[in-house]
C-alpha cells in the first residue's frame, strides 16, 4: 500500500482529553494498516497546563515530532492554545479550533491579556481556519466530556479513514459504557463542519 | 504475533515480561513512571514501589544476586540517589541478569535538570543501550538482560522522554522461560571489602575490554550506507530526527553507547566526506570520537541544551535558521488543581509572608504567581536539610518566618534523615509535611504511607505522626489545610516554638479522592466587592469578569471552600442548582457565555 505521510497536531489544556484524541487517531491509522507514531509529554503538564500531542502516520515514520510549518492539521481544543502552537501549521494546512475559551491565571495576573479575537490571529498563518463550538455539541448529547471526540469527528473529514475504522478505534480505546456516547459525539462533530 | 501501539514505557514493560523478568522495582518519576505501572499488570512479575531509587536499585540487585532477572527503573535524577550502590554493583557483577532503566528528560519537561546519564554509564563502566522507538525499547531491554548475564554486569537501558512517551507500533512476543540461577556464596565477588574490591577492580577493566569487542560486533550498532557526502553518527531519538531531516545521508546508528564501537566508528568515518555527531545534551560520543583522532562536527553546530527535533538537526547541519513569529499570548503553566489541599497552606503562608523552602512535587507549583510562596527547589528531601542550614546560619529579617514544605511521598523518599538531623542537632525549624496521601505529581502512585502496594495489596501503613515522634520531634500535630484558621494558628504557634516541630497538613488529593468533592460554589454578584482577594489563591476555577468581579466555573470547582474563607465580603455561597460532573441546562449556559452566576432566590 502507498500512503501519503500526514501529521496532525492536537493542542489544548490539561484535562480536556487531548491525549485520548491523539490515541484514537493513532489507533485508527494502525487499523488502516499505516505506520504511525505519536508524541506527547506527561507529568508536570498533567492538569491545567498547556498540552500538545503530535500524531504522524503514513508509509514510514521516523521522528515522532512534527516540524514547524509542516502539520497538515492543527486541531485545538481551546483558541489560545491554537495560537500558541500555530507555527506548526503548514502554509495551506487546516486549523480546526474549539471556540470555548479557557482563561489561564496568567491572563488575570500577567501583563499579556487574553486576545480579544483569538481566531483572527490564526489567519496570518493559513487561510483555512475553521471554528467549532464543540462544547455546545457535546452538551446536546449531555456529555461535556466528549468535546475531544466531537473535534475528532470534525477533523475526520480531512482524513482517509472510514467511519467503521473510527468506530473500531473507539471500541478499542474507550471504556465499554462510554463507547456509544463517543460514537455519537464523533458523528455529531462530523456533521457540524464542512470544508 | 499481534501488533500494538505502545509507548516506550509500555514497550519496556512488555520487554520485561517477554525477557522473563521476575522482579521489578522503582520510585515514580517522570518520564519513567509508567514502566512499573505497566509491569505491575503482569502477575508473573513481582513489582514494587520502593521508598526511593537507592532502595529500588538495591532490592533489584538483591533479587538478581538471589537468582532471578531483575529490573530497576527511575528518572535520570533518581540515578543520583541510586549512585552509591550502582557504582559498586559493577564491581561485584550480578548472578541473574539486572537492568537499570534510566529515563532522562532532555528539555526538562518535568525535571529540575537535564543531566545526561550516559555519563553515568561511562563513569560506572557499565554497558549502556539506547533504543530509538518503542519496538527497540522492548528488543533492547531483552538484549540488555542477555548482555548482563553474558558479561556478569548490571546494564543501563538509557531512554529519554521522547522514547518513553512517544508511541509507535510494536510486535509482541512470548514470555521467555528463564531458569532460576542458584546463588552461591562468593565472598571475593560479592563482599566489597577492600581486599575483594581490588580483585574485582581488575575484573571490571577486563570486562570492559570484552564489552568493547561486543559493541563492535553487535547488530544494534549498525551502518546504513547511503549518500557519502554527509555521514551522521547518532543515537536514541536523535536517530529518528536525523533520518527525517536527512533521509539520504549515511548513518551509523549507535544502539550501544557504552562502550562505543571504536572500530565501527573509524570504518564509517573513512567512508564519508563530512562527518557529524547528532546527539542530544552532552558531547558524549563526540568527545570519545575526537579522542580517536577523527575529525567530526558535533556541538559546534548541534545544541547541547534541550531536546533536538528534525528541524533543529536540519538547520544546524545546513546552517539555516528559520524563525516564525507567534503572537504574544499569556503563558499557561501547570497549576495546582481547583480544590488542591496545598492551596490552603500556601494561602496562609503568603498571608504570613513566610519563606517556604520547597521540595519536589505538585506543591512546587506554589512557587508560581499568584501564590508565589515556594522559594527554593533543589532535589528530593532538600527542603528540610536546607531549613536546618537556614536555622543555623540565616541572620536576615525573616528569621522566624522560615518553614520547610515537603510532600508525604517525598518525605518518605528523602526527608526522614534530614528530620533526624534537625532533631539531633537541635535546629529550630518548622517542617510542614503536605500530606495528600498519594504520590500526586507523577499520577497517584502508592507509597508506604498509603497502606497499599503497587501490586494492589493492603499493607502496613506508615504512621507519619508516630515516626516523627519516634525521631524525637517535640511538637507534632496534624492540621487540615483547607481550614485556614487552623492552618494559621498552627503555623504561628510552631514558628514561635524554639525547637523542631512538624505540622502534618493532611487532606486527600482531590484528583485521586473524588469522595471529598462538594457542590460547586458560586459568586453572588451583587455582594462581590471586586476586591480581588480570592484571585490571590490562584484557583483555576475562579476568573475575573469585565467589571473585576469574581466568577466561579462550576465545571472546575469542587467546593473546597478555601475561597469562601478568603472572601472578605463573603460573596461565595453554595450553589444548589448545579451539581459537579454533569452539566444541567443552567450550567451549560454559564460555561458557554462565561456569564455571571447569579444565585436563584
Amino acid at each position: 500500500m502507498n500512503f501519503k505521510n500526514m501529521s496532525v497536531v492536537f493542542t489544548g489544556v490539561g484535562g480536556q482529553g487531548v491525549i485520548l484524541a491523539s490515541d484514537l487517531l493513532s489507533e485508527v491509522a494502525l487499523i488502516h494498516g499505516m505506520d504511525v507514531k505519536k508524541a506527547e509529554v506527561h507529568g508536570m503538564a498533567q492538569r491545567g497546563g498547556s498540552v500538545i500531542s503530535y500524531v504522524k502516520f503514513g508509509n514510514k515514520i521516523f521522528s515522532p515530532l512534527v516540524e514547524k510549518r509542516s502539520a497538515d492539521i492543527l486541531c485545538s481544543f481551546e483558541p489560545l492554545e491554537a495560537i500558541r502552537y500555530i507555527d506548526f501549521i503548514k502554509e495551506d494546512g487546516f486549523v480546526i479550533t474549539n471556540t470555548v475559551k479557557n482563561f489561564p491565571l496568567t491572563a488575570i495576573f500577567g501583563k499579556i491579556p487574553y486576545p480579544d479575537n483569538p481566531i483572527e490571529l490564526l489567519y496570518k498563518f493559513t487561510s483555512k481556519v475553521y471554528e467549532i463550538d464543540a462544547l455546545k455539541i457535546a452538551l446536546e448529547i449531555k456529555s461535556p466530556n466528549v468535546v475531544n471526540v466531537v473535534l475528532l469527528g470534525a477533523i475526520s473529514k480531512l482524513l482517509p479513514f472510514s467511519d467503521d475504522e473510527w468506530f473500531r478505534a473507539i471500541q478499542k480505546k474507550v471504556k465499554a459504557k462510554f463507547v456509544e456516547v463517543n460514537k455519537q459525539a464523533f458523528s455529531k462533530g462530523k456533521e457540524a463542519i464542512s470544508f | 504475533m499481534s501488533k500494538e501501539i505502545l509507548s516506550g514505557n509500555e514497550a519496556i514493560a512488555r520487554g520485561a515480561y517477554e525477557a522473563g523478568v521476575a522482579f521489578a522495582s522503582a520510585y515514580p518519576g517522570t518520564p519513567s513512571t509508567e514502566i512499573l505501572e505497566n509491569i505491575s499488570k503482569y502477575k508473573e512479575i513481582y513489582s514494587e514501589w520502593s521508598p526511593n531509587e537507592k532502595v529500588a536499585y538495591e532490592v533489584a540487585y538483591g533479587a538478581a544476586l538471589a537468582g532471578v532477572r531483575a529490573l530497576a527503573a527511575m528518572k535520570h535524577v533518581g540515578v543520583n540517589v541510586a549512585a552509591d550502590p550502582l557504582m559498586t554493583s559493577v564491581y561485584t557483577g550480578i548472578n541473574a541478569g539486572m537492568v537499570l532503566v534510566s529515563a532522562d528528560d532532555p528539555g526538562m519537561h518535568s525535571s529540575q535538570n537535564e543531566q545526561d546519564n550516559r555519563r553515568f554509564a561511562y563513569f560506572a563502566k557499565m554497558p549502556c543501550l539506547e533504543p530509538s522507538d518503542s519496538q527497540e525499547a522492548k528488543d533492547f531491554l531483552k538484549l540488555a538482560f542477555e548482555i548482563s548475564e553474558q558479561f556478569d554486569t548490571p546494564v543501563m537501558l538509557r531512554v529519554t522522554t521522547r522514547v518513553c512517551h512517544s508511541k509507535s507500533i510494536v510486535e509482541l512476543g512470548e514470555r521467555e522461560d528463564v531458569p532460576y540461577r542458584e546463588y552461591k556464596k562468593d565472598f571475593v565477588k560479592y563482599c566489597m571489602l577492600p581486599s575483594s574490591a581490588r580483585v574485582r577492580r581488575v575484573e571490571l577493566e577486563k570486562r570492559l575490554s570484552k564489552l568493547r569487542d561486543y559493541s563492535n560486533s553487535t547488530p544494534i550498532n549498525r551502518i546504513e550506507m547511503n549518500d557519502l557526502d554527509i555521514g551522521i553518527i547518532t543515537n536514541g531519538i536523535s536517530y529518528q530526527h536525523s533520518k527525517e531531516a536527512f533521509p539520504n545521508a549515511s548513518v551509523l546508528k549507535i544502539g550501544m553507547s557504552n562502550p562505543l564501537p571504536d572500530k565501527m566508528i573509524k570504518e564509517f568515518a573513512k567512508k564519508v566526506k563530512k562527518l557529524y555527531v547528532v546527539e542530544e545534551l552532552e558531547p558524549y560520543m563526540e568527545e570519545q570520537i575526537k579522542m580517536m583522532g577523527i575529525e567530526v562536527m558535533g556541538k559546534e553546530v548541534i545544541p547541547n541544551i534541550g531536546e533536538l527535533t528534525p528541524d533543529i538537526v536540519r538547520n544546524a547541519i545546513l546552517g539555516k535558521s528559520v524563525a516564525f513569529e507567534v503572537p504574544k499570548i499569556p503563558l499557561r503553566p501547570p497549576i495546582l488543581c481547583p480544590g488542591c489541599p496545598h492551596r490552603g497552606f500556601f494561602a496562609v503562608a503568603s498571608k504570613l509572608n513566610l519563606t517556604v523552602l520547597g521540595d519536589i512535587g505538585c506543591y512546587t507549583l506554589g512557587a508560581y504567581e499568584p501564590l508565589s510562596a515556594i522559594e527554593t527547589c533543589l532535589c528530593m528531601g532538600a527542603a528540610i536539610s536546607q531549613a536546618v542550614g537556614f536555622a543555623k546560619a540565616y541572620k536576615g529579617p525573616k528569621k522566624n518566618r522560615i518553614v520547610a514544605a515537603i510532600g508525604d511521598s517525598t518525605f518518605i523518599h528523602s526527608g526522614i534523615t534530614p528530620l533526624i538531623d534537625a532533631v539531633y542537632n537541635k535546629a529550630n525549624v518548622v517542617v510542614c509535611i503536605l500530606d495528600n496521601e498519594t504520590t500526586a505529581m507523577t499520577g497517584h502512585q502508592e507509597h508506604p504511607g498509603t497502606g497499599r502496594t503497587l501490586m494492589g495489596e493492603s499493607t502496613v501503613k506508615l504512621d507519619l505522626e508516630s515516626l516523627c515522634r519516634a525521631i524525637g520531634v517535640p511538637h507534632v500535630r496534624v492540621v487540615n489545610p483547607n481550614n485556614l484558621k487552623a492552618t494559621e494558628k498552627a503555623l504561628r504557634e510552631e514558628l514561635s516554638f524554639d525547637g523542631t516541630s512538624v505540622i502534618i497538613f493532611r487532606a486527600p488529593c482531590i484528583v485521586r479522592d473524588k469522595s471529598v468533592w462538594k457542590k460547586p460554589l458560586m459568586v453572588v454578584n451583587e455582594k462581590c466587592a471586586a476586591c480581588g482577594s480570592c484571585f490571590k489563591i490562584g484557583c483555576p476555577a475562579i476568573t475575573k469578569d469585565k467589571s473585576g468581579k469574581a466568577t466561579v466555573n462550576p465545571i472546575l470547582c469542587v467546593g473546597c471552600g478555601v475561597c469562601v474563607q478568603i472572601c472578605k465580603a463573603s460573596g461565595s455561597e453554595k450553589c444548589k442548582n448545579v451539581s459537579i460532573g454533569y452539566c444541567s441546562d443552567i450550567c451549560s449556559q454559564i460555561c458557554r457565555f462565561s456569564a455571571l452566576v447569579e444565585k436563584e432566590e
